[in-house]
């Protein structure tokens, strides 16, 4: 399996959810439109495509771009050629939402309740998304890029040493 | 280096008092302050580098049991020295807590190393920043991780402290209301 045999599959099925596709290192990668991802996925895993792993679902946060401020990334796994594919959709921070993918795979449990509790992305479908690593009553999402990288309850610390 | 060996005394001195053929006297606290600074339990509450260097202490070659601290205790209903040895995250706050206070009193504690006592360079959204934001910490040992000599400093800090302090010092009001800063009892 090639990445331009894989490329043209997915355009072929779904002409209009693929946004832009690059290959950084070689890693085919696309941007598929929110509402499609999980066709996409579902179309990947019992398609002849056989891309039946789901390696890792993550968030990222670009706060510079409302747009597209909130992504959340897919990386799937053909175990059987050892072929790789990543998917990333994008929206706006408000009521960040997108497809769960549970009832495909049911590792994407955790890592959707993880994404969330660090991203605030909420995950139609899943069936407990709720805080899975902080303590529970964490009320916000510390990977997103608007707080302070150090903890302001510090108190022996003089940011003068520091050079801050 | 040979003539730096240390001098392991394994005889106490007494405590102060009366001496007289077939008796001594003294006061009862110094009694029972001795018999503590030389049974004192503790509960390893270790979760990274620093419980290794705790571990250390243990082994023979720095033989933690010449303090009386021969058994460590992995139940809190029978120690009376908490040795946090390691990072504290906020989600095992709570934990330490109630560890800490389902130890019967008098109890101590040792914060082992910079990220019990202060967070260390783990100053981020999930680390708590040391654990005298949740409970009172008597002796704080530094390092990033400590040697296991400094973490026997902090036991016998500990070991001065409960030597001398009243048998009812921990009825105080001082000292309840510092528990009660804490929202313990």
């Amino acid at each position: 399996m090639t990445n331009e045999f894989v490329l043209e599959a997915i355009t072929r099925e779904f002409p209009d959810s693929v946004i832009s596709h690059s290959e950084p290192y070689d890693f085919l990668t696309l941007e598929i439109k929110k509402e499609d991802i999980k066709k996409v996925i579902h179309y990947l895993r019992d398609s002849s495509l056989e891309i039946q792993f789901l390696t890792d679902i993550c968030g990222i946060h670009y706060p510079e771009n409302p747009e597209k401020e909130i992504g959340v990334i897919y990386h799937l796994h053909n175990l059987m050629t050892n072929f790789r594919i990543r998917l990333k959709v994008f929206m706006p921070k408000e009521n960040a939402e997108v497809d769960s993918m549970t009832d495909l795979y049911a590792g994407a449990n955790w890592m959707e309740r993880e994404t969330f509790e660090f991203y605030g992305v909420k995950f139609k479908g899943h069936p407990d998304l709720r805080v899975i690593l902080n303590m529970e009553d964490i009320d916000y999402h510390p990977m997103l890029k608007e707080y302070r990288l150090e903890d302001g309850t510090r108190t022996d610390k003089d940011d003068k040493m520091f050079g801050r | 280096m040979s003539d730096n060996k240390p001098i392991i005394r394994m005889d106490a001195e007494p405590p102060e008092g009366f001496e007289g053929e077939g008796f001594f006297a003294t006061k009862l606290s110094s009694v029972i302050g001795m018999a503590r600074k030389f049974s004192l339990w503790p509960l390893p509450f270790a979760t990274s580098c620093c419980g290794i260097e705790f571990m250390a202490v243990l082994n023979p070659t720095y033989d933690a049991s010449r303090f009386g601290m021969e058994r460590n205790s992995f139940s809190p209903r029978q120690a009376d020295m908490l040795m946090v040895c390691g990072t504290i995250s906020k989600k095992l706050g709570p934990v330490l807590k109630q560890v800490y206070t389902q130890m019967a009193e008098p109890k101590w504690v040792i914060a082992v190393g910079a990220c019990a006592s202060s967070g260390g360079i783990f100053d981020t959204y999930s680390v708590l920043q040391g654990i005298d934001k949740i409970i009172p910490v008597d002796v704080y040992v530094p390092g990033c991780p400590p040697r296991p000599e400094q973490i026997i400093e902090g036991v016998m800090q500990v070991q001065a402290l409960c030597e001398g302090e009243s048998i009812r010092r921990r009825d105080l009001p001082e000292y309840k209301n510092l528990l009660e800063s804490y929202g313990i009892n």
